[in-house]
C-alpha cells in the first residue's frame, strides 16, 4: 500500500495548544500543505497575529515573523518591500485583522501589495477569552454580550473581504469554510491560488476562512461545524468574491 | 484496500474523523494518551476503508495517515 495521505514537510510533528476541534488546526495543514506543493518552503516567510495562533510559528516548519496585534500585513509590507524574492504571507484572525489592524489591512491591500492574506473568521475574540468581535453574528452571545449582539448597540457584523474587494490593488478575495471535508478541499485550492497570485506578481489576495471555535461557542467539535453551515455562511456567504 | 494510521499521542479526541467515516470505521477507543486524552481508533475488520481520506482531511491536528 502506498501513503496517499501524509503529513506535509512544512507541518512540525508537534501537538498544538488549540483546542480540539478548533479550525486553527485545519488552516495550518492546509497553509503547510499548499507551500509543499508549491515547492516554497525555502523561500516563504508567514507572519504569526496576536491571537490563538500567536505561537504559529512553533508549528510550521519554514521562517516566520511575530508582528504586534493588528499589524501583520505592515511587518509583511516591510519584508515582501525590502526582499520581494521570498513569499510573504500572514495569517490573522477577525481580531487582528478586521478590528485593531483594520488600519494595516485598508492600506496595504489599497496599496497593492504582492501579499497572501490568510484570514480566519470564528467570529469571536478566542485567546482573550470569547469576546465579541467585529464578525460575531446577531445574537450571538460572547463573554461580553452576554444576551447576544444587538445591531443598535453593537453595530453589524463587519464584511471586511467583501470591502476590501472594493479596492483596486486588491486581486483576489475568496470565502470558503472548514464545516466538511469537500468545503475543506475547496479552502485549500483557494490558498493555493492567494500563493500564486504572489509568485506571479498579481498584487493583494486574501482567503477569508469561517473557522470552528468550538470553546467560544461552546459546542462540540461537530456542532461547531454545523453551526458555520447552517448559521455562520448566511451572513457570510461561500464563494468568490474578486 | 486501504487503512489510516492514527498517531494516538497527538490525537485530542475532538470526534471529527468518527463524525466523517463513511464506514463508522473511526471509534472512540477506551485508552487514554499520555496527555490522558480518550484517543480514537480504526477498527475495519471487513476491509471496508475505501481510502477517502475525509477522516485525515477533517482532523485539526493532522494525525492520520492513509494508505491505499
Ligand atoms: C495591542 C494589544 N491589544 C489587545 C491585546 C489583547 N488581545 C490579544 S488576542 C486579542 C484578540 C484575538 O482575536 P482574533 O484576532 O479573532 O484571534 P483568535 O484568537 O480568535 O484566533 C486581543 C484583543 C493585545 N495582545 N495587544
Ligand atoms: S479558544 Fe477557540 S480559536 Fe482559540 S484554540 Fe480554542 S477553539 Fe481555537
Ligand atoms: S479513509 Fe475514508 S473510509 Fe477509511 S477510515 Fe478514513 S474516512 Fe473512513
Ligand atoms: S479528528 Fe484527529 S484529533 Fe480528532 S479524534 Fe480524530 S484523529 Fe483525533
Ligand atoms: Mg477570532
Amino acid at each position: 500500500m502506498k501513503k496517499i495521505f501524509k503529513h506535509p514537510q512544512s507541518l512540525r510533528k508537534v501537538s498544538t495548544h488549540y483546542c480540539a476541534g478548533c479550525g486553527h488546526g485545519i488552516a495550518h495543514r492546509l497553509i503547510a500543505e499548499v507551500v509543499d506543493e508549491l515547492n516554497i518552503r525555502e523561500k516563504v516567510i508567514g507572519v504569526a497575529p496576536v491571537g490563538c495562533a500567536v505561537v504559529a510559528y512553533d508549528y510550521w516548519n519554514f521562517d516566520c515573523c511575530e508582528a504586534a496585534h493588528g499589524r501583520a500585513l505592515a511587518v509583511a509590507t516591510g519584508i515582501k518591500r525590502c526582499r520581494p524574492q521570498n513569499i510573504v504571507f500572514t495569517y490573522q484572525g477577525d481580531g487582528d485583522l478586521a478590528a485593531i489592524g483594520t488600519n494595516e489591512t485598508i492600506h496595504a491591500a489599497n496599496r497593492g501589495e504582492n501579499l497572501t492574506a490568510i484570514f480566519i473568521n470564528n467570529a469571536v475574540y478566542g485567546m482573550t477569552g470569547g469576546q465579541m468581535a467585529p464578525t460575531t453574528l446577531i445574537g450571538q452571545k460572547t463573554a461580553t454580550t452576554p444576551y447576544g449582539r444587538e445591531a443598535n448597540y453593537h453595530g453589524w457584523p463587519l464584511k471586511i473581504s467583501e470591502i476590501l474587494a472594493l479596492l483596486k490593488g486588491v486581486v483576489y478575495v475568496e470565502r470558503v469554510s472548514l464545516h466538511a471535508p469537500l468545503e475543506v478541499l475547496k479552502a485549500k485550492r483557494a490558498i493555493k491560488q492567494a500563493f500564486f497570485n504572489q509568485i506571479e506578481k498579481r498584487g493583494f489576495s486574501l482567503v477569508e476562512i469561517l473557522s470552528p471555535c468550538p470553546t467560544y461557542w461552546q459546542m462540540s467539535p461537530k456542532e461547531a461545524l454545523d453551526w458555520i453551515k447552517e448559521v455562520m455562511t448566511k451572513e457570510f456567504p461561500l464563494g468568490r468574491i474578486k | 484496500m486501504a487503512k489510516i494510521k492514527i498517531d494516538k499521542e497527538r490525537c485530542k479526541g475532538c470526534l471529527l474523523c468518527v463524525n466523517f467515516c463513511p464506514h463508522g470505521l473511526v471509534k472512540k477507543g477506551f485508552q487514554l494518551n499520555k496527555r490522558g486524552i480518550n484517543y480514537v481508533e480504526f477498527l475495519d475488520k471487513d476491509n471496508a476503508c475505501l481510502g477517502c481520506m475525509q477522516c485525515a482531511i477533517i482532523c485539526p491536528d493532522a494525525c492520520i495517515e492513509v494508505y491505499r
